[in-house]
């Protein structure tokens, strides 16, 4: 079905893409742990987009033949129990994470991680690929599955990500998206994407709470919804808590009856990975009934045990109570008590688990909403913003970041720039000096997180502002700006105030990928990454191209009396000049024609600048006279 | 061409306008988009206040305020431009930036009366880490003392319930001092008022503590 689109595209004498943003669709995509979905709204009718079964899940399983292709979903999950080497999952656990970090996240892991610096590598089927690689497979899949039941090509998405994920994670993910092939429109927080799905927007007013335990993050989010604004009070979470953990729990008990029959066993990372599937089917399996029993089986030895569910809740209730914790602490920090909450959405699969509902209940003093498929709400609130950004909506959303970020200064202690839940976009800026004299570079180095010293928080990038001229100490002024888009992204900026050097750099986590390794990959991913390219270029020229139109149509319709007929046909000659070189493939054309009609229509702003001046000198209400012309 | 040019400058000081950066025809400094052709401006240099259509007042009314703020997000939020061409997108996210920074500075009654001395040209509070004001030391000192006493919700609750009739009242006193243009009045009262945030903030978490435990 989809040679079939793409043959059409490229019939010849058409134009290879359609005209941009004309009817094409944006997909929402939740990019899970555990779970991956994808859906598409239209008429602000979300719809999950399921398989020939009626499954909107994708485990986000990733299995790699030995040519490298890549097999996503269910079919790797099979394959997870027959060639463990091969396949890997929850890897978004990983994103923008250093080996270090993926060290330091506690239990028994099924990664075989390559040593190395920057960002961790995965070893797999004889391969080595970073998270980023295997997460682009997973939304390559995600994107047929669209392109599939859709019929045309999809380029554009919304990208849901844990609201505590830090930058380096979001940029992680923009960098996976690329690789897929797609834009991203937005990456919206999924405690927000859950909220817009529930249509809080349209009765609903006051605050609420969004528990989102996924497959390996926690967030807690409170929202207050007035009039068909969203706006994010305060969120929270812990980006090394989820429904994996308590799949580990189990496992651990498991293993430790083990020990207790067979003594200390060398386990394999294979292993590992096809005792957690264990360990999943029994939350799962305890989530409806009182006990249950399973069998392990590793080194031709079989093990059999039995679990009731009091025993689970004693293994999760640590787990449980951390995110209680966090909980309390967003509800502070939201400057809210549990009972002025007027009602808690639950996100993720694991909110089945009937001890998080009692605990959730208990803390808020009411019965959590769970109406529709906690599974699949985030992605249809992210379907939903996809549409909004697309067709546009009388709903907006205004998110915070959710993590404080700052800079180390004297005695590795951290001097906060921005602080969390600050409404983003933003820019701040502080100033800070060198401290010896004649000092004449100064190393910045960018941090995410809320502890007071440099090393208790993440290290997002270090960078030098060279070319300061000798002065005292002190007497230097460097203006350091932090500027977050709507993304949750950080540029930042650094100045010498006094004599204007300067320096910016768009963030690369330190765990990222570096501008070299991105190139290869997409390289390598892509086989008309060229053609893609060209395309791409083309579209932002008929983009822009239109854009400068319209404005001289609109100049025209008003001020149009400022020209003589001989004028105002040259101009149009132009106009239509441009026109058809937007309907052509050569972008050089349209620039080129483009920079023509500026030229063309210079006499006329002047004029026009003229008039709207001599007019507001002489007090004449230009408004007035607009709509004097226009009717 | 050269006259020409100069000439509009100088005219263009006078008018207050200057040309749209897309269709090139006159648009005001406090213009969010432009009247002709609708492109998106830069945020203009005008003040907090005059963002929101507001005079240069510490009586703010916070509800309207935040109507304001919302109805403008709707227009200038960048997810309102998402399939506009990079410099449009960028034109949103600055004005979207400038109106967070607003909005921030405006809605805080605090925040308000440190950007408001600011504007008239008087010292604000920001860094005035030090308090010589000896009765407001004192005070500071026995509601503390009386806080960490507390050992019942219900103490908590008067304690904050006395401390924000205390931020109202001195919110009023701010309004009336700037009313008066009494500068160093607002400025001395600002700084009772720091404090009191501070209490109350303090109280909060006290509660939490007791509530919680």
């Amino acid at each position: 079905m989809i040679e079939n689109v793409l043959l059409q595209i490229h019939e010849p004498g058409e134009t290879p893409v359609p005209h941009a943003g004309d009817d094409a669709l944006a997909i929402g995509i939740d990019l899970g742990t555990t779970n991956s979905v994808v859906a598409v709204s239209k008429g602000e009718t979300p719809e999950v987009l399921r398989d020939e079964n009626g499954k909107g899940l994708v485990p986000s399983v990733v299995a790699y033949a030995p040519d490298g292709s890549a097999i996503v979903g269910n079919l790797a999950k099979q394959l997870l129990l027959m060639r463990p080497e091969t396949v890997v999952s929850s890897v978004k656990r990983l994103m923008g994470r250093g080996l270090s970090d993926v060290k330091s996240i506690s239990g028994t892991l099924p990664f075989e991680v390559v040593e190395g610096e920057g960002m961790v590598r995965l070893k797999l089927a004889g391969r080595e690929l970073t998270p980023v690689e295997i997460s682009a497979d997973i939304l390559r899949a995600l994107k047929e599955r669209a392109e599939d039941q859709l019929k045309y090509k999809v380029e554009q998405a919304v990208i849901t990500v844990p609201a505590y994920f830090d930058d380096a994670a979001r940029t992680a993910t923009k960098d996976a998206a690329r690789l897929a092939g797609l834009e991203v429109l937005r990456l919206v927080n999924e405690p927000t994407a859950a909220a817009l799905a529930y249509g809080l927007d349209q009765q609903a007013e006051g605050v609420y709470a969004v528990y989102d335990l996924g497959g390996g993050t926690f967030d807690l989010s409170l929202l207050r919804m007035e009039k068909g604004v969203f706006q994010v009070k305060s969120t929270g979470g812990d980006a090394a808590l989820g429904g994996d953990d308590f799949d580990h729990a189990i496992l651990e008990y498991f293993l430790e009856q083990r020990r207790e029959t067979f003594g200390e066993e060398k386990l394999t990372t294979d292993d590992v990975k096809i005792a957690l599937v264990t360990g999943r089917m029994a939350k799962e399996c305890l989530t409806e009934n009182d006990q249950g029993d399973f069998v392990l089986e590793f080194n031709g030895k079989t093990s059999k045990h039995t679990i009731t569910r009091a025993k689970f809740e004693e293994l999760a209730t640590p787990l449980v109570e951390r995110s209680i914790e966090i909980c309390r602490n967003v509800l502070e920090d939201g400057d809210t008590f549990p009972d002025e909450v007027k009602g808690v959405v639950l996100v993720g699969g694991s909110t089945r688990v009937p001890l998080v509902r009692k605990r959730v209940g208990e803390l808020f003093g009411q019965e959590p909403l769970a109406d529709i498929n906690p599974d699949e709400v985030v992605a249809v609130g992210a379907a939903l913003q996809a549409e909004a950004l697309t067709v546009g909506s009388d709903n907006l959303l205004l998110d915070v970041t959710p993590l404080s970020l700052g800079i180390e200064t004297m005695g590795g202690i951290v001097e906060k720039v921005i602080q969390r839940n600050t409404p983003i976009p933003v820019a701040k800026a502080q100033e800070f000096t060198t401290y010896q004299d004649g000092q004449s570079a100064m190393a910045i180095h960018v941090l995410q997180g809320e502890r007071e010293m440099v090393d208790q928080n993440r290290s997002l990038a270090r960078f030098i502002l060279k070319g300061i001229p000798p002065m005292t100490a002190g007497a230097a002024r460097i203006k350091v700006t932090f500027s977050v888009d709507a993304d949750g992204l950080l540029t930042v900026g650094a100045e010498e105030v006094t004599t204007g050097v300067s320096q910016e750099v768009a963030v690369k986590p330190s765990y990222g990928l570096s501008d070299e390794e991105m190139a290869d990959m997409l390289r390598d991913s892509m086989v008309h990454a060229r053609e893609d390219m060209e395309i791409r270029l083309l579209t932002e020229a008929r983009v822009e191209a239109k854009r400068v139109m319209e404005a001289v149509y609109s100049a025209l319709h008003i001020d149009g009396k400022l020209l003589n007929e001989d004028e105002r046909s040259h101009i149009n000659v132009v106009l239509n000049k441009l026109d058809e070189a937007i309907a052509g493939d050569d972008r050089h054309a349209i620039n080129s024609m483009v920079e023509v009609l500026d030229r063309e229509t210079q006499t006329f702003a002047q004029r026009r600048m003229d008039k709207g001046i001599e007019e507001a000198l002489t007090g004449i209400d230009v408004k007035k006279l607009e709509n004097a012309i226009g009717s | 061409m050269d006259a020409l040019s100069s000439n509009m400058t100088l005219r263009n000081d006078q008018s207050g306008l200057h040309p749209c950066w897309s269709c090139k025809g006159p648009v005001a400094e406090a213009d969010l988009f432009c009247e002709t052709c609708h492109a998106v401006q830069p945020p203009g240099h005008i003040d907090h206040f005059a963002r929101f259509g507001l005079h240069n007042s510490y009586d703010v009314d916070v509800d309207g305020l935040e109507r304001k703020y919302f109805e403008l997000q709707r227009h200038l939020h960048p997810d309102r431009f998402a399939k506009k061409t990079p410099k449009e997108k960028s034109l949103s996210q600055q004005q979207a930036v400038t109106l967070n920074e607003a909005f921030e500075a405006l809605k805080d009654p605090l925040l308000r009366a440190d950007y408001l001395l600011k504007v008239l040209g008087a010292d604000g509070i920001s860094h005035d880490h030090t308090v010589n004001d000896p009765a407001l030391l004192m005070e500071a000192m026995e509601t503390r003392e009386a806080l960490m006493e507390a050992e019942s919700v219900e103490v908590v609750n008067d304690l904050t319930m006395k401390a924000r009739r205390d931020v109202r009242d001195c919110v009023k006193q701010i309004a009336k001092a700037f009313a008066d243009q009494n500068l160093e009045a607002a400025r001395k009262l600002a700084l009772r008022l720091k404090y009191l945030t501070k209490l109350l903030e303090e109280t909060r978490q006290h509660k939490a503590r007791l509530v919680m435990k």
